[in-house]
């Protein structure tokens, strides 16, 4: 009762402001928390006014004086969107294989995150699996563009054999570009040699 | 010395070419629908399809919902988009690299109600996602929200 009253007078803004022009409802805008609290922002340009909404359920709607910005609700929120919020996918799920070199069987540490992977696949009517191969940053990047995308290859025939469909899967390297660890130049580092699967 | 300059000037150019077949390929596929309730359409090429679960979408696909509709889309990037009821939804431009994770995607809501979460694209470059309405573009910084549109 307390966090509703808190934005009552936020919506009465809003509500002034669609009766002044007319018409309400159309292009609102709301940024929502972000699920990590990482921080966000999406910025409203209409004409050559912006407006930047930084805080979750800072909000703007278009009127004839620019983007009008006021703060919503979560009950707005729910009642304008929530079809739309409710539509949405699960997100990406990631997984990492740690990459054991010279060697084509696959460890019991292994073996608990294939588990995983399919425990994953299982909850989604149609999963598409990504696999990222990722390399230390010994070589150069031809050279690392190459390996990752053999490691992810490596690992992409094993989830077919383990019943992926060819369609549902895709296997492409990021080479050294995405350190787990990250080193300088030429550094040996096992725990950035490996395989991302993302199961989406 | 001028040898050598040609030789590596030509491993460039092959390079760029087959990164550019790279995402010519991936415009084909740029996303999947995830969830489709109600009635949701596709119109592709002057043509109208139905877009159940595990559709495969393309770039400037316009996805339709009717009044009893929703759809959500994960895009190859990792983007959810997610249309409610009587939406019209325009992937108007897509381009995405997975090895550099750079791209461009810009999506137009026509009409109805539009939930986004960003992908890698936006995370990549702040500048690379557009989401238009009829009023208003708003540009996606890594980014959660909710938009509407008549």
């Amino acid at each position: 009762m307390i966090a509703s009253a808190r934005h009552v007078a936020p919506l009465l803004g809003a509500a002034a402001a669609c009766a002044m022009l007319g018409a309400c409802a159309t292009g609102t805008v709301v940024l929502l928390p972000s699920p990590d609290g990482h921080k966000t922002a999406v910025t409203v340009r209409q004409g050559d006014q912006e407006v930047v909404l930084a805080e979750p359920y800072a909000a703007a709607t278009p009127s004839l004086a620019g983007p009008f910005a006021y703060k919503a609700s979560p009950r707005e929120v729910e009642a304008r969107f929530g079809a739309a919020v409710a539509a949405q996918p699960r997100p990406p799920v990631s997984f990492t294989l740690n990459f054991e070199l010279g060697t084509d069987t696959l460890s019991a540490a292994a073996k608990r995150v294939l588990d995983e992977v399919f425990a994953e696949i299982a909850k989604r009517p149609v999963p598409d699996v990504l696999v990222i191969g990722h390399t230390d940053t010994t070589g150069n990047d031809a050279l690392n563009d190459a390996l990752g995308q053999q490691r992810a290859d490596a690992v992409r025939d094993i989830l077919m054999r383990l019943g992926v469909k060819p369609a549902d899967i895709r296997a492409i390297s990021r080479g050294r570009r995405e350190l787990a660890v990250p080193t300088g130049d030429n550094v040996d580092e096992p725990r950035n040699r490996r395989v991302v699967i993302e199961v989406r | 010395m001028s040898n050598l300059t040609r030789r590596s000037m030509f491993r460039g150019v092959v390079v760029v070419a087959s990164s550019m077949a790279a995402m010519a390929a991936l415009g084909a596929d740029i996303g999947q629908v995830k969830v489709s309730k109600g009635r949701v359409e596709i119109e592709r090429h002057g043509a109208t399809l139905p877009a159940p679960v595990g559709t495969r979408l393309e770039a400037a696909d316009v996805v339709k919902t009717g009044a009893d509709g929703s759809v959500g889309i994960t895009m190859t990037d990792d983007s959810l988009l997610s249309a409610g009821p009587d939406s019209v939804l325009e992937l108007s431009q897509y381009a995405y690299d997975p090895t550099t994770r750079k791209g461009r995607f810009e999506a137009s809501l026509g009409k109805g109600t539009l939930a986004v979460v960003s992908g890698r694209i936006a995370k990549a470059s702040p500048e690379a996602m557009t989401v238009r309405t009829p009023d208003a573009v708003l540009g996606v910084r890594g980014t959660e929200f909710v938009v509407s549109a008549k």
